[in-house]
């Protein structure tokens, strides 16, 4: 026996021998801090919530365990009594070698303060493992420990190690399989140090910002938007004491990793591991309540499967993966589809069709009844001829004959659906009034979640629900009894995003059609980008510009009203010259040009307004451009750098003279005589322009033959210079 | 007691979530708990065979539980159980061999022996000589005139005939136990040492030059071609690689390190090499009371493909995999479905399970089971620690195993029973029954006719 014993020890502490100095300690948040699974957690936390008829602590605990945790702090705040009661009653409180302490907390809001208490309390003694009571797994921790600890020897600030799983978000709701917000995270490949983490990219910007320094610092980053969050985090501790540290940081992820990410005082990092065949999800909503069963039942989380999981009750995995417990009633005629699972003492009618649901202990189902991915949990009774469709039915609950459940329709505990009532869809159903109106500020979400509402529940329930109820109209037709919520403003069109119910078709069509829209104007501005690339590149001769494409002149003519209307407003508001510099400057950065496009901005600002200032004659509109030239000249040469940018302004005037203003043709060679005079040209961009436009096109050497005279006398000075 | 209840719970856990891995370590841990169980259990002055079946029954059924696709546990429960009643039987049987020279000797304390079965000094001393050699009928028979000669020398002191009875209430139930637990040390010894008895059977079955196909990785497989090539045969082997768990892939280094010519095939190649081999020879889960062999996934298909080339397949097995059940009993789980992540990536595949559009039901299955099973008139021969055997023999051969446990002589005794139980259908089943409680329950009253019986034998 002794040789027994000692046996089964050292198999345990093969896989951790490391772990076997300093005992493995968990830290699993029992209340989601978070009101996305009301109306049914007003009456019970999340964390006891069935899925596929267990708990699902009991999955998260089941992992801890077998993943060779020792020790495990559980926190619980809403509904704290029940967790604790639970706890008691159930295995985990007599295993060998695996301890659950719970630890109770009335008023903490978020999970800071949980980690914050937790601090105060004094009992995690090494690394530990962060994990909230709604995550399955069924990865090994080995590695990750390891990889954490060897790190942690190298550098002391890295605190914590993030596990991450790949799951490609759908291109189309940009939402991953778990309903959640696509999420972007920048890893650097090598070290696997997180960078950046942005769940909720704005989409109206459709770009995400990189801090350069991250570019600088190093080598390679990747960036990716297929990885899924598992919200499993070893961390070593301090992570409590920045927690106690920093008051103000709530979500772990939102404010914790994020403000390690943004802080580089302190320099603490973040690490990611991403496991690949193994299983880790958490579940956040609805739809990911959704998922995660039928991962289950398809058995994913192998081996935490309700068949090998339920210890007491056989549950025997038939066809199709259909569970079945040992004692179910069932009618001959009874059909039940795939991917399934019936409860002990569940009775099922003549012809009733069960697919791809869940149905709990101890119901009672009439004849007739379709059911089609739906979770029902225990004692429920649903009479002939109820319709069920992707929907949510909590203990107890009573669907009179005939009645029907619309995709996405949550019926919180005991509930009573009246006679062939239609439920539609999206609603949600509770014994309990909706709360009044939340604010929709983001701290404040979290503090309904306290047990206050747990409290006033159970007096109202035993009290006089019935004469209660009786006064409200009968929103659930005739005999039924609970009140319908109504969806807030606003979160009326993320409903369907969240919900059990796949997405319909038709949000989808529409989906696709947004995003078509989108994605042209993202390509416009796309294209803007590399475009105005090409014109830097380009800008030596503009002519072969023709056959650019027209977005790129889009740009380019907005950028050019932008420069025109700050140039207007210089000259009307007698702005300083060094402003004006500065507002161009501005304006270029903002629209990615490069100075040569500015100085021909300027210019063409310049001429527009000589020709729209009043003239009668040629003369007076050479006045006019002239005054202008001399009093901006200084503007104009802080964009004149080189000689391309002159050649520019040459050939913007050229243009000008042939499109927009035709007045300025026949002074071609006078104004730009002045321009020569004024010193904003040299006589090498004169020539230069000459010489290139030699070779051209017989029109377009109108203004060269015009100005032929000019260019040949600074041809000749040229000479003469050369003689001296 | 609270200590062998952590240790069953822990093991329970373990086996729940399939923590150990293969038969034969399952078989031995299971026979290792139990033992532990045994010694630890109390037991009462009358009827300990009964407490302590009991104790054993209600760990091994929640044993089966946590696990029932694992037939090795339950097998080794029977046996266990198997072995407390022959230990009791010969126990009993040696009493009364020494209650009946008793009589003989000394008829002043009968009435006390109608009252209870008191034993004499002539049973301990039967006893104590069956825990050296094997009990069976054969030698108790054989005893008897040898024992005749110590009850006088030990019980000559008049006086001392109360203090030795009660000594013998106490002794007996130690002895009991102690048997029990010299037997299960047996039991594990056999499990531990399978492999090598099998192994020894090598050479008789494998030939020069020949080539032999297997699929996965086993033990058993590795040690008995190892076993081959040690005798100075030489062979090659084809090593179907076993997916999804690639043992193969394991199995074929491992031959490679033993010097052994490999060659590693997937297992759709199978067919296509099937005929250039000689014999195809596998590991086994469980074999069934049939003949049927419970197998790692994919050997249905390799028995096939042998079958159509008239390949003989042979099954290695040690005894703890020799299942009393039947495939179609309604308690015998056939498969385990594993996760589908050992077939693909979870990640890669996520899109195809994404459950937001649609119909909200995946289109995408993965079933990924651990077993198959394959038929008995599939099986050529199986080779077990005892030699080998035709699978028609198999019901036969559960038998022998479990008779063997308790020594030799014992092929005797099955043949009483056979001829009990051969009408009922189930027969290897009920003969455990007859043998146990059923027939021992009787046995007070019918131990006349009992040795009748075994004389005219």
């Amino acid at each position: 026996m002794g040789a027994q014993k000692k046996g089964a020890t050292a198999r345990v502490s093969e896989d951790q021998e490391e772990l076997a100095r300093n005992p493995l300690q968990a830290i699993l948040l029992a209340d989601s801090f978070a009101t996305t699974f009301r109306p049914i957690t007003l009456e019970r936390p999340k964390v006891l919530l069935p899925l596929v008829n267990i708990p699902m602590i009991d999955y998260t605990l089941a992992w801890l365990e077998s993943a060779g945790v020792e020790e495990v702090f559980v926190f619980c705040c809403a509904h704290s009594k029940q967790v604790i009661d639970y706890l008691e009653s159930s295995q985990w409180s007599s295993q060998p070698n695996f301890s659950v302490t719970t630890i109770e907390s009335h008023n903490s809001i978020s999970a800071g303060d949980a980690l914050r208490l937790i601090y105060e309390r004094n009992v995690i003694h090494g690394d530990f493992v962060l994990i909230s009571g709604d995550t399955m797994s069924n990865m090994s921790l080995t590695q990750v420990l390891q990889e954490h600890k060897e790190r942690r020897k190298k550098d002391a600030n890295a605190i914590m190690t993030m596990v991450i799983k790949k799951s490609k978000p759908s291109p189309i709701t940009q939402q991953s399989r778990l309903g959640t917000d696509e999420l972007f995270m920048a890893i650097n490949p090598v070290t696997k140090q997180l960078l950046c983490y942005e769940d909720k990219a704005e989409r109206s910007k459709g770009f995400i910002s990189l801090d350069k320094t991250l570019i600088a610092d190093n080598p390679s980053i990747i960036l990716h938007n297929d990885k899924q969050d598992c919200y499993i985090d070893v961390c070593s501790q301090e992570v409590l004491s920045l927690f106690t540290d920093n008051f103000d940081y709530q979500h772990l992820r939102r404010h914790f990793v994020k403000g390690l990410l943004v802080d580089d005082i302190m320099g603490y990092k973040i690490f990611t591991h991403e496991i690949h065949s193994s299983y880790a999800a958490r579940i956040d909503n609805f739809r990911s309540y959704d998922t995660i069963s039928k991962d289950i039942i398809q058995r994913w989380t192998y081996p935490f499967v309700p068949d090998i999981l339920c210890g007491s009750s056989a549950i025997k995995v038939e066809r199709q993966g259909a569970y079945r417990a040992s004692d179910v009633t069932l009618s001959r005629s009874a059909h039940i589809g795939s991917f399934t699972f019936i409860g002990q003492g569940t009775k099922i009618g003549n012809d009733t069709k069960i697919s791809h649901s869940v149905v709990g202990e101890g119901c009672t189902i009439g004849s007739n009844v379709t059911i089609e991915g739906s979770y029902i949990w225990n004692n429920v009774t649903i009479e002939d001829g109820c319709q069920l469709r992707h929907a949510i039915v909590c203990d107890g609950v009573i669907m009179r004959s005939g009645a029907v459940l619309q995709p996405g329709v949550i019926l919180s505990f005991k509930v009573v659906v009246g006679q062939q009532f239609v439920v539609p869809a999206y609603s949600k159903v509770s014994l309990l009034q909706q709360p009044t109106q939340q604010d929709s500020d983001e701290e404040l979400e979290y503090a309904d979640n306290t047990s206050g509402t747990g409290e006033l529940r159970s007096d109202k329930l035993n009290g006089d629900i019935a004469t209660d109820l009786s006064e409200t109209a009968y929103e659930l037709g005739t005999g039924g009894v609970g009140y319908i919520w109504s969806v807030f403003e606003g979160a009326q069109d993320e409903e369907w995003k969240h919900s059990v119910a796949p997405i319909p078709t038709d949000k989808l069509v529409k989906l696709m059609l947004d995003k078509d829209e989108d994605e042209e104007q993202l390509t416009q501005d796309g294209n803007v980008l590399s475009a105005s690339g090409e014109l830097k590149a380009d800008s030596d001769d503009n002519g072969s510009e023709d056959d650019d494409n027209a977005d790129s002149r889009d740009d380019y003519g907005f950028f050019e009203k932008e420069v025109e209307a700050t140039f207007l407003r210089a000259v009307h508001e007698n702005v300083k010259v060094d402003h004006a510099v500065l507002e161009v400057n501005a304006l270029r950065l903002s629209y990615n040009m490069a100075s040569v496009d500015c100085a021909g901005a300027i210019f063409y600002s310049m001429m527009k307004l000589a020709v729209e200032s009043p003239h009668h004659s040629a003369s007076e509109l050479h006045r006019n451009a002239a005054d202008i030239i001399t009093k901006w000249q200084k503007l104009l040469k802080s964009f004149l750098h080189d000689i391309d940018e002159e050649i520019e302004v040459i050939l913007k005037f050229e243009e000008m003279c042939l499109e927009s203003a035709k007045e300025f043709a026949a002074l071609f060679p006078q104004v730009l005589h002045l321009l020569y005079d004024k010193e904003i040209l040299q006589e090498d961009a004169i020539l230069r322009w000459a010489d290139e436009k030699e070779g051209a096109d017989e029109s377009d050497k109108v203004f060269l033959k015009s100005s032929e005279k000019f260019v040949q006398w600074l041809k000749e000075a040229e000479e003469e210079d050369e003689d001296d | 007691m609270p200590d062998t209840q952590a240790l069953v719970n822990d093991f329970i856990s373990k086996l729940k979530k399939r923590k150990i891995e293969g038969s034969q370590a399952t078989a031995k841990q299971t026979a290792e708990l139990l033992r532990s169980v045994i010694s630890q259990t109390r037991v009462p002055y009358t009827n300990q065979a009964a407490a302590l079946i009991q104790s054993v029954k209600a760990v091994g059924e929640r044993l089966i539980a946590a696990n029932p696709v694992e037939l090795a546990v339950g097998n080794v429960v029977r046996r266990v159980l198997h072995i407390i009643r022959e230990e009791d039987l010969s126990l009993t049987t040696a009493a009364m061999a020494g209650l009946n020279l008793s009589a003989v000797s000394d008829d002043e304390d009968d009435a006390d022996r109608d009252n209870q079965p008191v034993l004499s000094a002539a049973a301990i001393a039967a006893a104590s000589r069956s825990t050296l050699r094997p009990p069976s009928l054969q030698t108790l028979l054989e005893d008897v005139p040898d024992s005749a000669a110590i009850p006088h020398t030990s019980s000559s002191g008049g006086d001392s005939e109360g203090k030795s009875k009660s000594a013998d209430k106490s002794s007996r139930s130690r002895k009991l136990k102690h048997d029990v637990i010299e037997a299960v040390n047996e039991l594990i010894q056999d499990i531990s040492t399978c492999h090598e008895q099998i192994a020894e059977q090598a050479v008789e079955h494998i030939h020069q030059n020949e080539v032999i196909l297997t699929l996965g990785s086993s033990r058993t497989v590795l040690e008995f071609l190892c076993a081959a090539k040690e005798k100075k045969r030489s062979f090659r082997v084809f090593v179907s690689e076993g997916a999804p768990r690639y043992q193969g892939h394991l199995l074929a280094k491992e031959l490679v390190m033993r010097g052994l010519q490999t060659t590693l095939i997937t297992d759709s190649a199978v067919f296509a090499m099937i005929s250039r081999v000689n014999m195809v020879i596998v590991g086994a889960h469980a074999v069934m009371a049939n003949g049927g062999v419970i197998a790692p996934v994919g050997l249905n298909m390799v028995a096939l493909a042998a079958q159509k080339h008239a390949v003989p397949f042979v099954v290695l097995a040690g005894s703890h995999k020799l299942c009393p059940l039947y495939p179609h009993h309604p308690e015998v789980l056939l498969n385990e479905l594993r996760s589908p992540s050992e077939l693909l990536d979870f990640g890669e595949f996520s899109d195809c399970l994404d459950f937001g559009s649609g119909i909200g039901a995946p289109l995408l299955h993965v079933v990924n089971p651990t077993f198959d099973y394959v038929q008995p008139k599939l099986v050529s021969l199986f080779i077990t620690d005892t030699g080998g055997h035709n699978p028609s023999y198999i019901g036969e051969m559960y038998r022998l195993f479990v008779v063997s446990a308790c020594g030799e002589g014992m092929n005797f005794k099955s043949e009483i029973m056979r001829t009990n139980c051969i009408a009922e259908g189930n027969f290897v089943k009920s003969s455990i029954r007859m043998r146990g409680i059923n027939f021992f329950g009787k046995l007070e009253d019918r131990k006349s006719q009992f040795f009748c019986g075994c004389g005219e034998m």
